[in-house]
């Protein structure tokens, strides 16, 4: 077994955007928020990703616009750095090593050129002041480093800066520290541990107010607190606000003071008014629960990041106007991973209820599903209904889903419900709710898989021993077609654990324990068993194509496969597979092996004994979910080692959540170089359309230079330039009108003086009164195209007459206004 | 930002027969006008002719009642002994009648006396008819033969004497004047030819047969005897094609709906049974108050008559279409057009900005409570008078809602005793309903835990306590009960099949009843 050195395991699918408060520019126009070890750059208005800040080696652990010159940020890593960005083109501009880890950082305006770190001395978390060194290093050390506070937490909202930085505020357990700068002084105030109502009163995050001396608290038992007067030890107060009913995770004033925006579990943002904290606005039902609340330095716009991997931008407190949603990893994905067969998204569990589409090629969530379809309600201890199964149909025009609520001791809700794919809406609609299908847990579910047969087969196996297969019965008298239990069986009192249907559709293998049972689906008659003992089969997978004859079962030991055309064993190995996976556009199958803390991939044919590739030590922890990727192209690697990456892309699933895929040097070479080809200079949202659009703009100024220089140089003829070609093969629809085209398109073909001259006759002709508007504006510039004229007359027409070089004046006059114009729209 | 999802409300399936639209066919008749007859009502024969009069043959009488009348047009009174078997000829001019004296009478329909008298059988005759050239006529009599009479001189033509028992119905072919058919006691159904002069084909019914039909096409016969209902293939030789036996009484009478799509047969089981001709499978049923003797059907289905032992004959008519629409309109009153079609009818032109207003989500009155977490208040309207009677699947939806929540103790806690008994009043009338039984249980435990303490202050909760503890004893040995009846189908069901060694495919063995563990300890 040979490690292959050319395919890599590496990351996809993007990290947590909600680890951290996201910055909104000054201008409004961009978030920015920490992603694993990158900062992004998101527009708000089209949610796209713009870019990535890339470079630091740690997990990024905040972002924060620099004071000074607010098109600069700072990200703090764990990796112990400070790194200076100019995030509109994306550059580093600057390294401070720093040594320690950085938990959070703060700056403010009055304090220039120092930074508050919050870093993770020996024993304790504590706040310290960082002076950056002034020099124009790429790389500096920060040296002075001098300790403001100490023992506080290392929760970023658990600081803040008042009025400008005039005080600092922390809040640590059940004490809230302010110090003042100018006094060197810190004042200390603790809250009682517990009081009568039973509340906890423990500290979670802490906002001081841009213009009065007031601070903001959130507690975990959902109050927030006031402070006033808290520069005397004695004479401050405190008012409460109580709305949440748990936990404030988060706290923001507005720029101007005027407001306070609260978030917590409940998603709901609450809006109090400032000193009449009577009037409250609130905006539920935002998603998951709110973790950090941040408002834009113009107060336009709010964003909030939830738990469930999400960010949310809202108009002043009333509308969402953009969503930036990334992969959801919950606590556990139920679900396989699966692949929607249409969109060829990646399907698993996401938000609660939710069944997500992530769409592997874009890295993008492409959309939600609403399952469980009822109000989700926030609140800790509470059983949720949740998606605990999922399987598409081959040609993906259903899904069947499985929720189930575990109450009390016995109880135990369960519905199976089967979706169909709506063409119109390109979404899927319920057609189906069966509740209770069965008296226990479904272990597993599938669909019969060949696309050309009429009738689509569902089976499902359950812990109370049965297994039962539902099929689409024929349109009823009222309503639609609707899914009908057809055959129920059981075998022997014991409990099946998994099923799998042959490519072909003709044969149901259903796994009870040890022995597996091998049925026909077009009569329910059981062909044969087959056992080997001992070790009950927790894996099943037939073979495709070629392979077709052989079932594949893993034991907690061993790696079985069956022979059926003889129903015997063909051979066996010894080896803890926790996952196998069949591609389904070839005949390779992957194994996934735990072995001493790691998991070791295998890929084989099930006809030949020697694996096609192997991979040890994928990841440590187990593998429980891995799926087939098919591919949009097919990749021509000839390479022995990497051909069964070919047709299928393999993604897994690692016990810390991440979703993992395995690439090739080749394939790595041509993502990047492809990626450099899409960098562009502007500060737009960079989308397809734009790509289009932009490029064409760049054309027609190249088009409007190279037309106002032609009669002039005579230089040769441009038709055979790239812009032509490009202009002529963009798609039609993303073109300006044909009529606003053709005059340039007529132009560029022009070639000698006197055809350019008519040309351009005929429109000065019709924009002889605008000329006549700008009178001035074409004296005050007359010098300059009198040089240029001089020098044209000077190279290659020295025959020219007065009366024509004005004319050729005007024109080209003319045609700069125009082209100012056409760059102003 | 997600808009409230509302309340799931659990659609069950709907218990009791489909409405498909046989039944919908088959339901539109009018309340049935009774009529009291001298005797039980043994024939019912439609004239041909429009306005199809029919002739109800009862004891001593024929009556020939019009389409729309509940007097009889014209009456035949003239017997000496029970009257059997009066029918039409197809220019509906003439009607015969056989007699328990053994005389087969002939009448004109508008005179009163007999045109012809056929003497010549020598006991009852039970079964006459005229041949399809209009000049003859078929009698089959308790002497075991058929006879083929010659009507202008009342002559004797041909006797069969084939039967072995009674010959009680028969037929004769519409379509060939040589051909007709008897049903006989000795269980054979016999297909003569008046040319051969002996029967051409015979079927073994296997029972007495009562009543015999022939399909427009006459291709197949229909015969009734016993509780089966057998139809016959002629054109193959009399091979049996189905046979039915969805009775549980003798039949008595069969009839063709107008079009030949469905077969209708009465009973003495009270029962008339409609079938699809197709597949033979019953798609309506009748149900009657006493046993039925004889049964008729209009032409174009436009009136079932049906006549009884009990000497009772009921005509139901056809709903008119008009009237049936006319209902329809009265029952739903809608907004008049002008105010519900306002401006919804404007046509946008082609520069016009749209704005678009945001759709407005309409919530029930309970889900607007249930988003402001006022879950007693939510509860209070779930067992609102109406919904709690009319749809208690939204009551039990709204408890399982707060229970989903977490917050049903709350809702439960805290009532008066009006409000406690009322929800108790409803969990006793649902708690055995097997759709809400997994629900109620639940919400009755905890009404049972919360109230514990308050037991034996009102005597009307008491009392309702009491009569829960009264339920769920009896549901329980109910359940027992069941259970050992399906221990003993099992067992029936193993010793029955077939071993198979391998694998044990049985039928499946659902538990369709919860069983409801709740102990009361009031």
């Amino acid at each position: 077994m040979v490690e292959h050195g050319d395919i890599r395991v590496v990351h996809c699918g993007g990290s947590k955007i909600n680890f951290r408060d996201p910055v909104i520019t000054h201008d409004s126009r961009f978030l920015l928020c920490a992603s694993g070890e990158a900062v992004k750059v998101f527009s708000t208005s089209t949610e796209e990703c713009i870019h990535e800040l890339r470079g630091h080696t740690g997990l990024v652990t905040g972002v924060l616009l620099r004071p000074s010159n607010h098109l600069q940020v700072y990200s703090s890593s764990l990796d112990g750095t400070l790194r200076l960005w100019d995030f509109t083109d994306g550059i580093l501009i600057k390294t401070c090593v720093i040594g320690y880890p950085i938990y959070s950082f703060y700056a403010s305006d009055k304090h220039e050129n120092v930074i508050f770190i919050v870093a993770s001395m020996p024993k304790r978390f504590q706040l310290v002041a960082v002076h950056l060194p002034q020099s124009g290093d790429q790389m500096v050390e920060a040296q002075e480093l001098s300790a403001v506070l100490s023992g506080v937490n290392p929760n970023p909202a658990a600081i803040a800066f008042g009025r400008g930085g005039e005080f600092i505020a922390s809040v640590n357990d059940l004490q809230l520290e302010v110090y003042f700068f100018k006094k060197q002084k810190s004042y200390r105030f603790f809250l009682k541990e517990d009081n009568k109502k039973g509340g906890w009163n423990t500290f979670t995050c802490v906002a001081c107010h841009p213009k009065d001396d007031c601070i903001a608290t959130g507690h975990e038992d959902g109050k927030i607190r006031l402070w006033r007067n808290f520069n005397h030890k004695k004479e401050y107060t405190y008012s409460t606000l109580h709305w949440h009913h748990s936990t404030v995770s988060s706290l923001c004033f507005t720029p101007e003071g005027t407001n306070l925006l609260s978030g917590g579990v409940e998603s709901v943002l609450v809006q109090w008014r400032y000193n009449q904290e009577s009037e409250r606005d609130f905006l539920p039902r935002l998603g998951g629960a709110i973790t950090h609340i941040t408002v834009s330095p113009d107060g336009s716009l709010f964003c909030t990041s939830h738990s469930d991997n999400k960010i949310t931008i809202i108009q002043s407190c009333v509308k969402v106007s953009a969503v930036i949603q990334g992969l959801v990893k919950g606590d556990s994905i139920r679900t396989d991973l699966m692949m929607d067969p249409r969109s060829k998204a990646l399907v698993l569990n996401g938000k609660p209820g939710h069944l997500q589409f992530y769409s592997l090629q874009r890295d993008k969530l492409l959309y939600n599903l609403d399952i469980v379809q009822q109000e989700y309600i926030h609140e800790s201890g509470l059983q949720q209904f949740e998606v605990v199964k999922a399987a598409f149909d081959a040609s993906g025009s259903w899904l069947a889903t499985v929720e189930e609520r575990h109450q009390k001791a016995a109880e135990l809700e369960l519905n199976l419900k089967l979706w169909a794919f709506d063409e119109q809406t390109q979404s899927f609609v319920l057609n189906t709710t069966i509740s209770a299908p069965h008296d226990a847990q479904i272990t597993a579910m599938c669909f019969c898989q060949p696309t050309d047969s009429q009738t689509t087969l569902l089976v499902s196996t359950s812990k109370d021993g049965h297994f039962k297969a539902w099929q689409l019965a024929a349109p009823a008298h009222t309503e639609g077609p609707s899914w009908l239990c057809d055959f129920v069986s059981a075998y022997h009192g014991l409990v099946p654990e998994c099923c799998s249907f042959s490519a072909d559709g003709s044969l149901l293998a259903v796994v009870f324990q040890e022995v597996v049972t091998v049925w026909s689906p077009s009569t329910w008659e059981l062909l044969t068993t087959l056992s080997q003992p001992p070790g009950a089969v927790s894996d099943l997978c037939f073979g495709r194509l070629s392979c077709s004859k052989y079932l594949l079962g893993t034991t907690a030991s061993n790696l079985l496969c069956w022979n059926l055309l003889t129903c015997s064993l063909e051979w066996t190995t010894s080896m803890d597979v926790r996952r196998l996976v069949a591609d389904p556009l070839s005949e390779n199958m992957a194994a996934f092996c735990y072995q001493s803390g790691s998991t070791d991939l295998f890929v084989f044919k099930p006809s030949e004994p020697r694996p096609l590739f192997s991979h040890k030590a994928v990841c440590s922890g187990k593998v429980t979910q891995a799926v087939f990727a098919p591919r949009e192209e097919m990749l021509e690697s000839c390479e022995e080692s990497s051909q069964w990456l070919n047709r299928s892309q393999l993604y897994f699933l690692t016990q810390q959540m991440d979703l993992m895929t395995f690439t090739t040097k080749a394939e790595e070479d041509r993502l990047l170089a492809s990626s450099k080809q899409l960098v562009i200079d502007d500060s737009v949202a960079m989308t397809p359309f734009y790509l289009l659009l932009g490029k064409h703009r760049q054309q027609q100024q190249e088009h409007q230079d190279s037309d106002s220089s032609l009669w002039a140089e005579r230089t040769a003829l441009p038709q055979t330039s790239a812009s032509m070609k490009e202009l002529l093969q963009t798609p039609a629809h993303v073109l300006p009108s044909t009529s606003y085209l053709c005059s340039m398109f007529v132009q560029s073909l022009l070639i000698s003086v006197s055809d350019a001259r008519s040309a351009h006759a005929e429109e000065e002709m019709e924009s002889e009164k605008e000329e006549e508007d700008s009178e001035e504006e074409m004296e005050s510039s007359r010098s300059k195209p009198e040089l240029a004229a001089a020098a044209a007359t000077e190279s290659d027409t020295p025959a020219l007459t007065k009366a024509q070089a004005r004319e050729l004046r005007r024109v080209r006059k003319l045609d700069h206004s125009w082209l100012a114009g056409l760059l102003d729209s | 930002m997600a808009s409230f999802k509302p309340t799931k409300i659990q659609v069950y399936p709907k218990l009791g027969e489909k409405v498909t639209q046989d039944t919908l066919y088959w339901k539109n008749y009018k309340a049935p006008v009774q009529i009291k007859e001298f005797g039980a009502v043994t024939s019912i024969d439609f004239s041909p002719v429009t306005p199809h009069n029919f002739a109800v043959t009862a004891f001593t009488r024929i009556h020939i009642y019009g389409p729309f009348s509940q007097e009889p047009v014209k009456s035949f009174t003239r017997f000496k002994d029970t009257a059997y078997c009066g029918r039409f000829r197809s220019d509906g001019q003439l009607l015969v009648a056989g007699c328990e004296d053994s005389v087969v009478r002939l009448f004109d329909v508008s005179g009163k006396v007999a045109l012809r008298l056929f003497k010549g059988h020598t006991k009852a005759v039970h079964l006459t008819d005229f041949t399809s050239d209009r000049y003859q006529i078929l009698t089959g009599s308790d002497d075991y033969t058929c006879r083929l009479w010659d009507i202008p001189n009342a002559t004797e033509l041909t006797t069969y004497t084939e039967h072995t028992d009674y010959i009680r119905c028969g037929v004769t072919s519409k379509l060939n004047r040589d051909l007709f058919i008897t049903g006989s006691y000795d269980h054979t159904v016999k297909l003569f030819d008046a040319r051969v002069e002996k029967s051409v084909i015979t079927m073994d019914h296997g029972q007495p047969v009562e009543s015999v039909l022939l399909y427009p096409s006459e291709g197949l016969l229909v015969s009734a005897g016993g509780r089966h209902v057998k139809v016959w293939d002629l054109l193959k030789g009399g091979q049996p094609l189905v046979s039915l036996k969805n009775h549980h009484k003798t039949v008595t009478s069969l009839a063709l709906s107008s079009n030949g799509q469905r077969l209708l047969s009465a009973s003495l089981d009270r029962h008339v049974k409609v079938y699809n001709t197709t597949n033979y499978k019953v798609v309506h049923n009748f149900d009657y108050a006493a046993s039925i003797l004889s049964l008729g059907l209009a032409p174009d289905d436009a009136s079932i008559v049906v006549g009884m032992t009990n000497s009772i004959l009921s005509i139901k008519h056809r709903k008119n279409q008009e009237d049936s629409k006319e209902i329809a309109g009265q029952q739903r009153r809608r907004p008049s057009y002008r105010v519900f079609v306002k401006g919804k009818n404007y046509v946008p032109k082609q520069d016009d900005y749209l704005v678009s207003k945001p759709v407005k989500e309409h919530l029930a009155k309970y889900d607007k409570q249930l988003q402001r977490f006022n879950v007693s208040k939510a509860l209070d309207t779930a067992l609102g008078t109406y919904i709690r009677f009319r749809k208690p699947e939204i009551t039990v939806a709204v408890i399982k809602e707060l229970d989903r929540r977490g917050t049903l103790k709350n809702a439960l806690a805290g009532r008066d005793e009006r409000g406690l008994s009322q929800l108790l009043n409803f969990i006793i009338g649902n708690l055995v309903d097997a759709r809400f039984t997994p629900v109620l249980v639940t919400a009755a435990e905890m009404i049972l835990d919360i109230y514990q303490s308050v037991i034996g202050q009102s005597p009307v909760v008491d009392r309702q306590l009491l009569r829960l503890q009264d339920l769920v004893k009896r549901e329980i040995e109910f359940q027992k009960d069941l259970l050992e009846v399906l221990g003993m189908l099992d067992t029936m069901f193993a010793s029955s099949l077939p071993r198979k060694e391998s694998a044990s495919a049985s039928a499946p063995t659902v538990d369709p009843f919860p069983t409801c563990s709740l102990n009361t300890d009031s």
